[in-house]
This record gives C-alpha cells, sequence and structure tokens, in this order.
C-alpha cells in the first residue's frame, strides 16, 4: 500500500484551522486516506478526512505522520496531502 | 397592547421584531428504538441528510463570519459530516437505535474522549455537543437552538444567556435582549452592557411573545410593550439621536461643581484597552487577569503573563491601570487552582483564597506585573479579590512588598472587608468594592438566580450601607496620620447605572469604574449634579426602606434621567 511519513509543520500542531484544512483537503481526494503517528500499528490508523479523529491524534508540531491510501490516484493524493502537513497552515 | 415590566439592565429605547431563542434539545430517551416502519438503511441516509443540512448551515455561516469566529464554524461545520461521528452513529442504528438516539450516544462519547484529551481538545468537545443537538434539531423538525441567525435586525428573547451565546451574538442583527429569566446580574445583563445593547431580564412571561411580534424596549425602565404606541415610537426614535451623542465621553468625571471624579474601565485583556482607551476612560479601575489562564490546564509562564499584562498597561501610559490578582473558582474555575466538587463554590476557596491550597501560583503573577509594570508607563495599583480580614491584607500587601510593587490594595467584596475597613486599609494603599460579589454576599442571594433578581441590586440599602462603611473606614483609619483618606473606588456594575454612580459619589466613593460603553452616560448624569446634591441623593437612598424605593426616589430626583432615556 503506498505510504508517505510528513513532518507536522503548522505552530499549533494537528488542531484548529490546520485540522479543518487538512480534513476538507482529505475529503476531496477520490481515494481513501488514512493517518497514524509514526511508530504505531497501521490498523490503528485513523479516517485523515475526519477533523475529530485527526484532533483524537493530537499530533503536535513536529511530530511524523504516517499516510497511506490505496487505489487509482493513491499516490498523486498523498502527496498533496504531505505538502499541506509541512506547510505553516496557522502562518495563512 | 399587551406589557411586560422586568428588570431594566441597559438602557436604550427601541422599537423590533421578536424573535425567540429556540429551547434547548432535549435528550432522546434511552433506548429509543428506530421506529417499527424505518429500515436500518432509510434511517442512516437520513442521518446523513440531516448531517449535511447542518453542515451546510453552519458552512454558510462561516462564510460570511471572520477571524477567529469564522475559524471555529468552519471547524465546527466540519465536524457535524464528520465519518468518525457519522459511523459510529450508524453502527447504533444498525442494532436498533433510533437516529435520534444515536447521534446523541455517539456525540457524547466522542465529546468525552476529547473532553479527556485536555486543553485545546477539551475546549472543543463542547462543540461536538452543539453539532449534535443541531443535527438532533433537524431529524426533529424543529429550529436549531443557539441564536437564530438572520439578516434582518431582531430583539432576541431568551430564559437567559450563556457565556458561550455571546461568541454567536452579532451585536449588528440584535437589537436588544430580552429574558424572562436571568438576574440584573447575569450574564445577560453583562453581555448586553459590554455590546451596549438595551436590555430587560426577569421579565416573566416575555417568552410568550411570537416571534416576528412588534415590541417597543425601554432598557432602563424595564418595560417591555407588544404593539408599541405612538408615544413609543416617538420615544425610540428621540433615543436614536441622544444615544450618538451619550455615545462619546469627553475624558473629564467631574460633578457640576467640579468635584473630580476619575471614570475609569474595567478591562479582561488588551483589545478591551485599547478600546477603552479611545471611547474617553481616564484609566482602568478593574483589570480582570483571568483571561491569561482560562481554558487552560497548566498555570501560564511568568514570561508569558508579563507580555499579556504589559499589552494593557501600554493602553494607558502615564494612566492609573488597577490590577486584580486571579479571580478563580465560583462561576470561573481553574482545573489546576480551584475544586469543582465543593458543594458552596461562592463560599469556597475562590479568590486570594486559593492561595491557601495552592501556594505559589499568586506570588509568580504579582512577579509578572511588577516585571511589566516596570517595562511600561502605565501607573500599576494591584489588588487582590476577596479579602475577608486585615490579616489577609496584610499579608497581600507584604507579598506585593517582595515583588516590588508599590501600591497594594484590596477589593471589598466580602461584607467583613467592609464592616472592618479601617484595619483593613491600615495594611493596603486602597480598597475597590466589587458590588456584584458584594450585594449577592450581603443579601446571600445567587448573582445568578432570576428569582431572586429583587435582592440582587446594588441599590438595596443594606447594600449601600456598606459602601458608605467602606468610605468611613477610610476617613476613620487618616485620623491620626497625615495626608488624605485613602481611596475607596467601585468597580462593580453598579457605577455603570448613572443613577447610582452619583449616589456613589456622595457617599464618598473616589473613582468609578465600569465597562467602558458605559462612561459616556455616566459622565453626562454626573455633571448635572453637585457634590452636595449628590450627597443628599445618597441619603435619600440610604433612608429608603427598600431597594425600589431607592432606586424610584432617587431618579425621581434626576430628571435628566428621564430626558436621556437612562
Amino acid at each position: 500500500m503506498p505510504e508517505r511519513t510528513a513532518t507536522i509543520a503548522s505552530r499549533s500542531g494537528l488542531h484548529a484551522r490546520p485540522a479543518a484544512l487538512f480534513a476538507e483537503a482529505a475529503g476531496e481526494q477520490p481515494v481513501e486516506v488514512t493517518i497514524a503517528m509514526q511508530g504505531e500499528p497501521a490498523d490503528d490508523a485513523l479516517d485523515a478526512a475526519s477533523i475529530l479523529s485527526l484532533m483524537t491524534l493530537g499530533a503536535a508540531k513536529g511530530d511524523v505522520v504516517v499516510l497511506r491510501a490505496e487505489g487509482e490516484g493513491a499516490d498523486a493524493a498523498l502527496d498533496a496531502l504531505v505538502k499541506l502537513l509541512e506547510t505553516d497552515l496557522d502562518a495563512e | 397592547m399587551q406589557n411586560f415590566q422586568g428588570v431594566g439592565v441597559s438602557p436604550g429605547r427601541i422599537i423590533g421584531s421578536v424573535r425567540q431563542m429556540p429551547k434547548p434539545v432535549s435528550e432522546p430517551p434511552s433506548g429509543e428504538r428506530l421506529a417499527s416502519d424505518l429500515s436500518p438503511e432509510d434511517a442512516v441516509a437520513g442521518l446523513k441528510a440531516a448531517a449535511q443540512a447542518v453542515h451546510d448551515e453552519l458552512k454558510g455561516r462561516a462564510d460570511s463570519a471572520s477571524g477567529d469566529g469564522k475559524a471555529v464554524l468552519e471547524a465546527t461545520a466540519l465536524m457535524a459530516k464528520d465519518t468518525m461521528l457519522l459511523k459510529s452513529a450508524s453502527k447504533l442504528i444498525n442494532v436498533g437505535s433510533s437516529a435520534e438516539r444515536a447521534i446523541w450516544e455517539a456525540g457524547a462519547s466522542v465529546s468525552e474522549m476529547l473532553h479527556n484529551l485536555g486543553g485545546y481538545m477539551a475546549e472543543r468537545a463542547t462543540d461536538v455537543l452543539d453539532v449534535r443537538a443541531r443535527i438532533v434539531a433537524e431529524l426533529r423538525g424543529v429550529p436549531a437552538p443557539g441564536i437564530p441567525a438572520s439578516d434582518t435586525p431582531f430583539i432576541l428573547v431568551a430564559e437567559d444567556l450563556a457565556p458561550a451565546d455571546t461568541a454567536t451574538l452579532n451585536p449588528a442583527v440584535v437589537l436588544a435582549l430580552l429574558t424572562s429569566g436571568g438576574g440584573p446580574q447575569s450574564h445577560t445583563a453583562i453581555i448586553a452592557r459590554s455590546l451596549g445593547l438595551p436590555a430587560v431580564v426577569a421579565a416573566h412571561g416575555v417568552d410568550s411573545v411570537a416571534d416576528g411580534s412588534e415590541v417597543y424596549v425601554d432598557g432602563a425602565a424595564g418595560l417591555v410593550a407588544v404593539s408599541p404606541s405612538d408615544e413609543q415610537r416617538a420615544a425610540a426614535t428621540a433615543w436614536a439621536e441622544t444615544s450618538a451623542t451619550l455615545a462619546e465621553f469627553d475624558g473629564n468625571g467631574t460633578t457640576a461643581d467640579g468635584h473630580l471624579v476619575p471614570l475609569l474601565a474595567n478591562v479582561g485583556g488588551a483589545k478591551d484597552a485599547v478600546a477603552a482607551a479611545a471611547l474617553g476612560a481616564q484609566g482602568v479601575g478593574l483589570f480582570r487577569t483571568e483571561f491569561c489562564f482560562l481554558e487552560r490546564d497548566t498555570e501560564p509562564s511568568v514570561d508569558e503573563q508579563a507580555a499579556a499584562y504589559k499589552a494593557v498597561f501600554d493602553a494607558f501610559p502615564g494612566k492609573k491601570v488597577v490590577l486584580r490578582t486571579l479571580d478563580a473558582g465560583a462561576d470561573k474555575p481553574l482545573p489546576f487552582l480551584t475544586d469543582a466538587t465543593e458543594p458552596n463554590p461562592a463560599l469556597g476557596v475562590r479568590g486570594y483564597r486559593t492561595d491557601f491550597t495552592t501556594p505559589g501560583v499568586l506570588e509568580r503573577q504579582l512577579e509578572a506585573i511588577a516585571r511589566a509594570a516596570s517595562e511600561s508607563e502605565a501607573d500599576v495599583w494591584v489588588m487582590a479579590p476577596m479579602i475577608s480580614t486585615a490579616a489577609e491584607a496584610g499579608r497581600f500587601a507584604a507579598l506585593c512588598a517582595a515583588a516590588g510593587i508599590q501600591t497594594p490594595g484590596v477589593m471589598v467584596e466580602v461584607p467583613s472587608a467592609a464592616l472592618t475597613a479601617a484595619a483593613v486599609l491600615r495594611e493596603v494603599g486602597f480598597a475597590s468594592l466589587g458590588t456584584n460579589d458584594l450585594t449577592q454576599y450581603a443579601m446571600a442571594a445567587d448573582r445568578q438566580l432570576g428569582p431572586l433578581a429583587e435582592l440582587n441590586t446594588p441599590w438595596q440599602p443594606a447594600v449601600l450601607r456598606l459602601v458608605q462603611l467602606t468610605v468611613e473606614g477610610a476617613t476613620q483609619e487618616s485620623s491620626g496620620r497625615e495626608g488624605a483618606a485613602k481611596p475607596v473606588g467601585v468597580c462593580g456594575e453598579a457605577a455603570a447605572d448613572p443613577a447610582l454612580a452619583v449616589v456613589l459619589t456622595g457617599l464618598g466613593v473616589t473613582t468609578l469604574s465600569m465597562t467602558a460603553r458605559s462612561l459616556a452616560a455616566v459622565g453626562t448624569v454626573l455633571k448635572t449634579v453637585t457634590l452636595e446634591q449628590a450627597q443628599e441623593l445618597a441619603q435619600l437612598a440610604l433612608s429608603a426602606p427598600s431597594a425600589i424605593e431607592a432606586r424610584d426616589w432617587v431618579r425621581a430626583k434626576l430628571p435628566v434621567l428621564e430626558e436621556l432615556g437612562l
């Protein structure tokens, strides 16, 4: 299954506005994307399009997360989402 | 024509059409089953449609909002169609639960999960509960809870408003606030005064007025009239003109004969302070420092506090800023300071008393204040809330001295401090009367309870007597030493009532501190009386057998109030 790691760049972590922007972007992808903290088993990965899941994940700035997706367009979706995580969304 | 009489808490005469705030959504009964004619698939589809509708409505509001409010609404909109929430609700529907009950339970467990994570996530827990209530309302086909969204201006009618409602209250659309419950010190009253909206509280029966009815509101007299008369229409038109002149304060609080009574502002942060300075405030009489601490799990660092305090001090260079140290407890709980299980929090470990159980927090706050004061040009005074004895005042003064703070003082909110004012003031440099709590404690009446509204007013002669005793204590303390009596100010809601402001001046209060929006009205009325007249009115109020008569007698002698609609 294609996967990518990304380091959270937003100052407030994956909360608040960054979480909302990321969840919305994940929901717009043609494939289902999951998110987990690095080192956590893939079975425990959460739905990346769920803002509530993102909030319970509690990823802070500098934390590394793993994104996974399968199917047509998975690679492009993951690339786009990694880029979003590695941008400081609080600064926008 | 139908009239309702309540307690006027924020002046203004206005006519507008009524919108009732929908009742809170009731919990779907535990174990409520799916209707027998509905398949789980259809119920799940119905839930998803309701969730989508709630999402669209919140998203629409987010699009027209700005700043922090917009971000919160966007996040809340996403929660409405969150897959985690809907999947767990769908599971419950598939085992036979009704859609309403399923989303209710799913929302509860997600909210609890967020709450347990603490910090920012815990703050969002209530947003999940709000979304859940909206989805249930949508499923039931009843109006969404909360303040109605509307583009046309309206008069909001509610049972009472909570602090959380302020976030969604748009003062550009809401013309006035009316509540059937609540008292003069309730959150509704405080919200109305800070936004400058006319408001009447404890107007029994006003929640039965139909949506769309035209009503006249007199926020000074406490009157609500359905189908306004011609005189009332004229009064509303006249108010529209006078209110424009009442919006400006010349920055000079004085009686007609030149007795100076500086008019100061109550502020809760830098934004308030800047706005207050722009409205002509002669300084700050109450800087509430809770904003630095609220909704936090841990104590902010000294650096962080010093920066926040300095931002307020910087709005008043060369002017007085009276800072109140942390006032946690009772209606302002803080997880790291106060015990939420106290049976009687108003009489519990709150205000200065949290230093008994959690020493160190106060000393670190004083350190931050001293640092911020040394880096700013404001004349910083520091007072402790909820002081009961001279010994506490003495200890607080010693802590201030150790931190390098020049002017320590106390809040007089507990009747014991008023009764022993001379001894208390021997220990510190000044006192400030917090009339909201002083009234609640003198009358033994909870500030938030509608049925006790009549007891809970600073017009109570007993409360005025405690104000007088405090001023007398200051005078007594000054005899036998050189120099004038130590200053006794008022920083409670009482100071914002122009008639009461005159009485307080007559009682010998030296400064009045209030929400900045009230400065102009108080300043205007104060300028119409001499100090001697104010003293006579103070005696008149003290001699009244009841709060109602005290207020009526004083108002009758101040015709300017009726002319201005105050």
